[in-house]
This record gives C-alpha cells, sequence and structure tokens, in this order.
C-alpha cells in the first residue's frame, strides 16, 4: 500500500497534500507573496504622501491600495504567515505524527488561497474596495463598487479557511500530544498557537455574520444598515469589533510564542515565570474579548460605556508588562547569542512597548476625541503589528528555517537586513506619531503644504523606502543561501522539533517521544544521554491518504461568488453544487489511509 | 485477518469515541458548535437590535401566531428526543434502531421546515417581504439562517442513512452518527431561543 | 492490510457489558423525564404569553428564565455534557456562551439609541 505514495507527479503531491509540514510550507509561499503584494501597495501610498499635493495615484486608487494594504496584510499575510509556523512547529513541539484533521487542514489552506485570489482579482474587474479594511456602512453598502462585493466575497471564504484551522489547532493540542508532555510542559509557542486558535473559534463567526449581512444587503436589498427604514450603521461597527480585537491577539499571540521560544534559546535558559506566561497569555485572550467598543469610543454609545471599555482595555497591560518583565528576566544572566532570529527578537521588546504605551493614550476615551482617524492612530498599529507581529514572522524565520527547509538563512545578510529593516521602521512610523499630533488625518489622499507636516512625511516616505531594500535583502538571502546546508540542531535546540533528523521524515517521529519535562530536549542533554526516549517499540506508521477535494471545494466557493457578485445565479449554483458535491463525496467515500512499513522506517533512520 | 475479527467484534460502551479519530471528530465538533453560539448570538443581536425598526411595514405583534410555533416547537422537541434514542440503540449495538429513529428524526425535521416555509409565505402575502423593513431583514436572517441549518442537516443525516443502510455499527460510522445527532441537538437549543426570544418576546 | 490493525469498516458485533446496559436504561429513564420536564416547560412559557393577564415585566424574565433551563437540559442530558472526560467541551461551550451573551447585550443597548 505504501508503494503508491511514491509515484505520484511533484505537482499532484503538492495540490493533493494533507502533510501539515507540506501546508506549513504552502501557507508561508503564499503568505509572503501576498506580504509582498501588500507591502507594494503601502510604498505606492507613500509616494503619493511624499509631497504635497503630490498626483502620483488618483483619490480612488489612493483610496483602494489604502483598502487593500490593511486587508491584505491582515487576512492573506500576516495571518496565513503565523498559520504556516504553526502547521509546521506545532505537531512537532508536542511529538505528534500529524494534525487532528489532516484533510481540513488542506481545505482550510486552499479556501485561504482562492479566497485571497478573490479578493485581489477585484483590481482587474471594475476596481479594489475602497471603503477601508472595516468597510464601515454606509459608505461601503451604498456608496461603493463592485469592489466591496469582491471583500465581503473573498474574506468570508479565507475566514472560513481560517476557522477550520483554528478548530483543527485546539483539537490537535488536547488530543495529539506525545506521552508525558502535559499542558504545562508545552512549548510557549504551541500554547500561544492554542490561545489565538480560541480566539479564531470564538472572533471569526461575528466577521462571518457582519460580512453576510453586508453581502445581503448589497446584492438582495436587505435593509439592517438603511436607517431610512429602521436599519442602524452601528451593528457593523460592533460585528465588525467583535472579530477585529480579537483579531490582532490571533495576531500577536503566537508573536510572543515565537519571541519566547527564541529568547530563551538564545540565552541558553528556560523561560523566565513559564507558568505567568502561561497565564498570562490566558488572560490576554480573555481580555481580548472585552475591549473591542475602544474602536467606537467616538460613535456616541455613552460616556458609561465608553468608561467600561476603557479600564478593561487598561487592564491588559499588565498580561502584557508580565510577559514583557519575564522576557528581559529570561535574557538577564543567559548567555546570549546575537544571532538574527534574536537580534528580531530583542529588538521586538522596545519597539512593542512604544506600541503599548501609545495604546494607553488611545485607550484614554476622552483624549480618544483628538487621537481619533488621526496618523497617531496609524503610527499606534504598526508599532504593536510591525514591532511586534512582523518582528515575530522573521524572528521565526530565520529561528525555523532550518528545520522547514532543511537550510541556514546566511547570519551576515540577515544582520544587514535586521538593521536596515528596524531603522526604516522607525524612521516610517515614529515621526507619524507627530504627524498625527498635529492634526493629520488618516485615509486622506493628499494634504496641503505649509502645516508644517511635509517634511515629516517626506522623512516617513524615506524609511518605507528602507524597508523595502531590508525586504529585497531577505528575498536574496533566501535563494543565496540555499547551499547553506544544516544539521538537525543548528541552534543547539531544546524543544522536541530540533530532536528529529532533517529534512523531516513524512512521519516526523519513528517512535512516539516519552516527555519528560518542560524544554524536552534540553532535559535530555543535561539529564540523558541527549536523545528523545521513546515511548513506544519501533512499528508501522499509519499515514492519511491526500485528496483532491479540498481544491474542488474551494473552487466551488470561488465559483459561487462570482455568480453572486454578478447576479448570474446559474454560476452560483453550479459553484454550489461543486463544493456540495465534493464534500458529498468525502462523506461517502471512506479512506482510511495507508501505512509505512518497518522496513522502510529503518532503512531511513539509518538503524538496523 | 482471523486475529482481527476477533479484535473487531467487541462493542465498545462509547463507539463513537474508540478510535482517535472519533476522538477528535467529537472534540472538534463540540467546538465548531461553541463557534456556531457566537455565529447565532450576532444574528440575535442584530435581531433585538432592530426589531423596532419597523417603517411602514408589519410589525412583530401584526403577524406572530403561538398556535403555529407551538405546533413546530413541539415537532423540533420529539425529533430531538428521537436522535438520543437513535444515539441509544447505537450503544446498544442496536443498527435497526439507530436507522429507523434517525430517520424518524430526519421525518420531524422536514416537518418542521415544511411549517416555517409555510410561515414565511404567509408574512411574504402578509405584506412583510425580506427587503420591507430592518425588522424584516433580521428576522428572516436570524430564523431563515436557523431553517437552512435544519435543512443542511436533513440532508446530511439522509446521506449517512443512505450510505451506511446496510453496513452496520462501525468505528468509522459511529463518530459520524454521533456528531450528526449532536448537531440536531444544538439546532433544537437555538430554537428554543428562537421561540422565546423572537415569537414570544414579540407577540 | 496488516492483521493486528483493526477495519475500521467491519461492523461491530456483540452485546454491551451488563454494567453498560444498566447504564444506558438509567440513561434512556432520565432523558424520557427530561423530556416530558421540557414539554411541560415550553407549554408553561407559552401560555405565560398567551394570558394576556400576566404584565410583561414578569413574563419575560420568566420565559427567559425557562428557556435557560431547557437549553441545559438539552446540553447535559440530551448531548451528554454531563459525562466525564468532557471539561475541554464544556470550557469551550461555555466561553463561547460568555461571548455570546457579551455580543447579544451589546447588539440590543450600544446602538447609540440610548446613551448608556
Amino acid at each position: 500500500m505504501s508503494n503508491a505514495q511514491a509515484q505520484k507527479s511533484v505537482l499532484w503531491d503538492w495540490l493533493t497534500t494533507v502533510d501539515h509540514k507540506k501546508i506549513g510550507i504552502m501557507y508561508l509561499v503564499a503568505g509572503g507573496f501576498f506580504f509582498a503584494l501588500g507591502g507594494l501597495e503601502a510604498i505606492l501610498m507613500r509616494i503619493q504622501l511624499m509631497f504635497p499635493n503630490f498626483d502620483f495615484v488618483t483619490a480612488q486608487t489612493f483610496n483602494e491600495l489604502l483598502t487593500m494594504h490593511g486587508t491584505t496584510m491582515i487576512f492573506l499575510a500576516a495571518m496565513p504567515l503565523l498559520f504556516g509556523f504553526m502547521n509546521y512547529i506545532v505537531p512537532l513541539q508536542i511529538g505528534a505524527r500529524d494534525v487532528a484533521f489532516p484533510f481540513l487542514n488542506s481545505l482550510g489552506f486552499w479556501l485561504f488561497l482562492f479566497g485571497g485570489v478573490l479578493l485581489n482579482l477585484s483590481w482587474f474587474l471594475g476596481g479594489a474596495p475602497d471603503a477601508g479594511w472595516t468597510a464601515y456602512v454606509p459608505l461601503s453598502s451604498e456608496y461603493s463598487g463592485t469592489g466591496i462585493d469582491y471583500y465581503v466575497l473573498g474574506l468570508q471564504i479565507s475566514g472560513l479557511g481560517t476557522l477550520i484551522a483554528g478548530i483543527n489547532f485546539l483539537v490537535t493540542i488536547i488530543n495529539m500530544r506525545a506521552p508525558g508532555m502535559s499542558m504545562m510542559r508545552m512549548p510557549l509557542f504551541t500554547w500561544s498557537s492554542f490561545v489565538a486558535s480560541a480566539l479564531i473559534l470564538f472572533a471569526f463567526p461575528a466577521l462571518t455574520v457582519g460580512l453576510l449581512l453586508l453581502m445581503l444587503e448589497r446584492l438582495f436589498g436587505a435593509t439592517y444598515f438603511a436607517v431610512d427604514v429602521g436599519g442602524n450603521v452601528v451593528i457593523w461597527q460592533h460585528l465588525f469589533w467583535i472579530f477585529g480585537h480579537p483579531e490582532v491577539y490571533i495576531l500577536i499571540l503566537p508573536a510572543f510564542g515565537i519571541f519566547s521560544e527564541v529568547l530563551s534559546t538564545f540565552s541558553k535558559k528556560r523561560l523566565f515565570g513559564y507558568s505567568a506566561m502561561v497565564f498570562a497569555t490566558l488572560i490576554i485572550g480573555f481580555l481580548g474579548f472585552m475591549v473591542w467598543a475602544h474602536h467606537m469610543f467616538t460613535v456616541g454609545i455613552g460616556p458609561v460605556a465608553n468608561a467600561i471599555f476603557a479600564v478593561a482595555t487598561m487592564a491588559i497591560a499588565v498580561p502584557t508588562g508580565i510577559k514583557i518583565f519575564n522576557w528581559l528576566f529570561t535574557m538577564w544572566g543567559g548567555r546570549i547569542q546575537f544571532t538574527t532570529a534574536n537580534l528580531f527578537a530583542i529588538a521586538f521588546i522596545p519597539s512593542f512597548v512604544m506600541g503599548g504605551v501609545t495604546g494607553i493614550m488611545l485607550a484614554t476615551s476622552a483624549a480618544n476625541y483628538q487621537f481619533h482617524d488621526t496618523y497617531f492612530v496609524v503610527a499606534h498599529f504598526h508599532y504593536v503589528i510591525i514591532g511586534g507581529v512582523v518582528f515575530g514572522l522573521f524572528s521565526g524565520a530565520f529561528y525555523w528555517w532550518p528545520r522547514m527547509f532543511g537550510y541556514k538563512l546566511n547570519e551576515t545578510l540577515g544582520k544587514w537586513f535586521f538593521w536596515l529593516f528596524l531603522f526604516g521602521f522607525h524612521l516610517t512610523f515614529f515621526v507619524q506619531h507627530f504627524i498625527g499630533l498635529m492634526g493629520m488625518p488618516r485615509r486622506v489622499a493628499s494634504y496641503l503644504p505649509g502645516q508644517g507636516i511635509d517634511e515629516l512625511n517626506f522623512v516617513s516616505t524615506m524609511g518605507a523606502f528602507l524597508m523595502s531594500v531590508a525586504f529585497i535583502l531577505l528575498v536574496v538571502n533566501v535563494i543565496v543561501s540555499v547551499k547553506n546546508k544544516s544539521e538537525a540542531d543548528p541552534w543547539d535546540g531544546r524543544t522536541l522539533e530540533w530532536a528529529i533528523p532533517t529534512p523531516t521524515p513524512e512521519y516526523n517521529f519513528a517512535q512516539t517521544p516519552l516527555v519528560r519535562e518542560l524544554d524536552a530536549l534540553w532535559y535530555e542533554k543535561t539529564h540523558g544521554n541527549g536523545k528523545i526516549k521513546a515511548a513506544e517499540p519501533l512499528d508501522d506508521i499509519h499515514m492519511p491518504n491526500g485528496s483532491i477535494l479540498p481544491i474542488f471545494m474551494s473552487l466551488g466557493l470561488f465559483l459561487a461568488s462570482f455568480g453572486l457578485i454578478y447576479q448570474v445565479h446559474p454560476v452560483t449554483i453550479i459553484g454550489l453544487a461543486i463544493t456540495l458535491g465534493a464534500m458529498f463525496i468525502r462523506s461517502i467515500k471512506e479512506d482510511h489511509g495507508y501505512h509505512i512499513h518497518k522496513e522502510d522506517i529503518k532503512k531511513e533512520e539509518g538503524v538496523g | 485477518m482471523a486475529e482481527a475479527v476477533k479484535h473487531e467484534q467487541t462493542l465498545p460502551s462509547h463507539p463513537e469515541k474508540a478510535t482517535l479519530e472519533g476522538k477528535n471528530k467529537f472534540l472538534g465538533f463540540w467546538f465548531f458548535l461553541g463557534g456556531e453560539t457566537v455565529l447565532f448570538a450576532s444574528l440575535f443581536g442584530t435581531y433585538l437590535g432592530l426589531r423596532n425598526g419597523v417603517a411602514d411595514g408589519p410589525t412583530s405583534q401584526d403577524l406572530f401566531h403561538l398556535d403555529l410555533v407551538f405546533i413546530m416547537t413541539m415537532i423540533l422537541l420529539t425529533s430531538s428526543l428521537t436522535s438520543v434514542f437513535a444515539m441509544i440503540n447505537m450503544k446498544k449495538g442496536n443498527f435497526k434502531g439507530l436507522i429507523i429513529w434517525m430517520w424518524a428524526t430526519v421525518f420531524l425535521g422536514a416537518c418542521f421546515l415544511g411549517f416555517e416555509i409555510y410561515e414565511f409565505i404567509v408574512y411574504v402575502d402578509y405584506g412583510l417581504g425580506f427587503t420591507t423593513s430592518a425588522f424584516a431583514s433580521s428576522f428572516y436572517t436570524l430564523v431563515g439562517t436557523h431553517g437552512g441549518h435544519v435543512l443542511f442537516g436533513i440532508l446530511w443525516i439522509s446521506t449517512l442513512l443512505i450510505r451506511y443502510r446496510k453496513a452496520g455499527i462501525t468505528l468509522t460510522n459511529a463518530p459520524k452518527f454521533y456528531v450528526a445527532s449532536l448537531y440536531w441537538h444544538f439546532i433544537d437549543v437555538v430554537w428554543v431561543f428562537i421561540f422565546t426570544v423572537v415569537y414570544l418576546m414579540g407577540v | 492490510m496488516d492483521p493486528h490493525v483493526t477495519d475500521p469498516s467491519a461492523p461491530l458485533k456483540g452485546k454491551p457489558s451488563k454494567k453498560a446496559e444498566r447504564q444506558l436504561a438509567r440513561e434512556g429513564k432520565q432523558q424520557i423525564i427530561s423530556f416530558v420536564f421540557m414539554i411541560f416547560l415550553t407549554s408553561i412559557a407559552f401560555l405565560t404569553v398567551a394570558s394576556d393577564t400576566i404584565p410583561n415585566r414578569f413574563a419575560i424574565p420568566f420565559i427567559l428564565i425557562i428557556a435557560a433551563v431547557q437549553v441545559i437540559m438539552q446540553l447535559y442530558y440530551f448531548m451528554h455534557l454531563n459525562e466525564r472526560g468532557n471539561g475541554w467541551t464544556n470550557i469551550m461551550l461555555w466561553t463561547g456562551f460568555f461571548v455570546a451573551a457579551l455580543t447579544v447585550a451589546t447588539l440590543m443597548l450600544l446602538i447609540g439609541v440610548t446613551k448608556y
């Protein structure tokens, strides 16, 4: 039975794969592409704002660029890139052979990709969405073109994929842990992925409903947001932010997890205050659901309501502070190695704290009336998202690259990349605090000269150019380092993912590992013979079969979306029929997978 | 193979959770229902926020009749009981009982759906179109999403029943039937809130 | 197929153990009692609203409490949340209810119609 696997072509293998490692890599590739696209959109905006009254792009194009930049970066770049790491690393860190639902894992990826492609096709088919990534009604319901239809359906499809991925990670982490891997022995990256997945589970349904309502309003004439027939526009804002605020924690928590791994590995010390870190992660996740109205302080929901949400928002600073101090104490007295991964982790701390401080300023609801919708807000959220999430992604990339691709990224180029990016980032966004305080509103396509913001805008654009140069260096690094083969455990790692041979075998662990302590591999290095003990004798390994059905399910929804947007309902029906048909086949066809034989495993592992 | 037969003949006390796949499916489906809770809460909230926004259209007091809703509630409640019976039969190893009670569930679900469609037609005739007012849109969206769940449940359970009509209880289909019955109970849970919040509070 | 791997599509034969039988019988009885009780509660709720003599400020909280009781019975007796080993399902479901309650309260109250 196992022989049938070897004969597939490479392309077919990747299209049908249900292997969490390959899906992780596909998330990284697709996410990386959208990251570059979102970055390009940002650069075009910064060029437009380089000089007052500049005519580089039209105001309409500018609106489309700013909408697509935000939407792409959040939904199609940051989240998929994190999913890439979560997919590849979490099963390895808990000693599992795969995720709980390999088929759904693949479905989640393809839904995300088709949703992302659908959203971006709007550029060529009548203009991209132009109502901001928040798509507030009635601007998005009554005054926007077909771009918003692409936004609604593209995000609906990719959001479905995200929800599936979230459930998958939750079940994987609960049910698939190796013997001895209790919850309180899980590496912090796994813990933060777990909490982020729970946030996905409870936050995304609100977005699903919000997008559904907006779609019904735009395409079928429903009247939830039409004030003249009893509608209310604040409902959209609530639904969007009930999802939207947890979303930023969905992004930042896995990044926190990455920093915890990296700082502890490169300080050669156990993470300081492990249980406090876990507790802080849970508290942040919990509080993350009770603060969304701080995005709506100026809407007019009332002073008491504003005060409650302001206090809840400020409370989040406490668990976050616990984390910051624990990272500092992890480094304290450690033998710190300044690798690129660790440089990003160290630079994250001050950068993110700055974003946190402006966050507290914005949470002060009275002062928020001044800051609202100015560049001060833009500076704040880029400090937390770039200084937190993007630094985390780069740190994780340099740290896990040898595990995922079998080669090490060049450290010299990496350090050039780090310094250029760090400098460019602060240059771009630090000045935006002052631009905002001087009164420049966000989302404007141009500004008049002589208001004291010309030079600052120019400086900001220069910083953006530096960041692009840095990003190009990263791409170069990825290509030129290919020959730089890496051993299995290049960083003297502490956790299970470094205990297996490289390249990672299809079945991950020939024998399910036995975990005896937090930082399982480090424990064996210091208390044992440096090898992880096995929890079972070597035996045949059961593997799931690949499937092409996820692509068809996603393709069906993709087609149906076009039918809905252009009101050609035969196409809608055909699309939905493809999706339901694929689900039907999946339901009636029993597929019990195949086995890799003991002898083949012995051969591959080089034993016997 | 002889050895294997000996193995698989024993009926575990929880056939739906006897394999790792079954355990995963069980847990994953419960989590999905946790997410569905928020989905329906968003729809309930929207309805409650907009239910007085009737514009020139009919109000809930003009439309709702308790007798029809009462019948629908009883049907759905009973279908919940029949799916419980199906699960008891599955655990007893009585495949025939499982199939019969599941078909009863599907039948009751179809009756419920029929009444709901009838109800919507009556309302539309009365002048409550989907686009008439914010109340109308949010009412049809909430109750319609529930009805859509009922429809999906009927299709899903029928597919399982036809596919496994002769298979007997196996380690593969036990979890499938089990999560389908969980789904069905959840539909009933949502309906309890719909008849209370929408109909009883709207008369 | 390897001999030591059980075939997942083979029908399961045999009877449950005596202990499991007793357990199932007890469960079945519990479920029928809950069903009768739920029918009873539903009827009370409908009657409360149908009789015009009961004032709304009593009727609405009353029927909401009845609904909550019914839902808890569904979850714990029909859907077996009361069984052992359901820790995670309980945690996630109640978190869901918590977020759901916040969502409903907000969409009802904080939509700018009345300022709080």
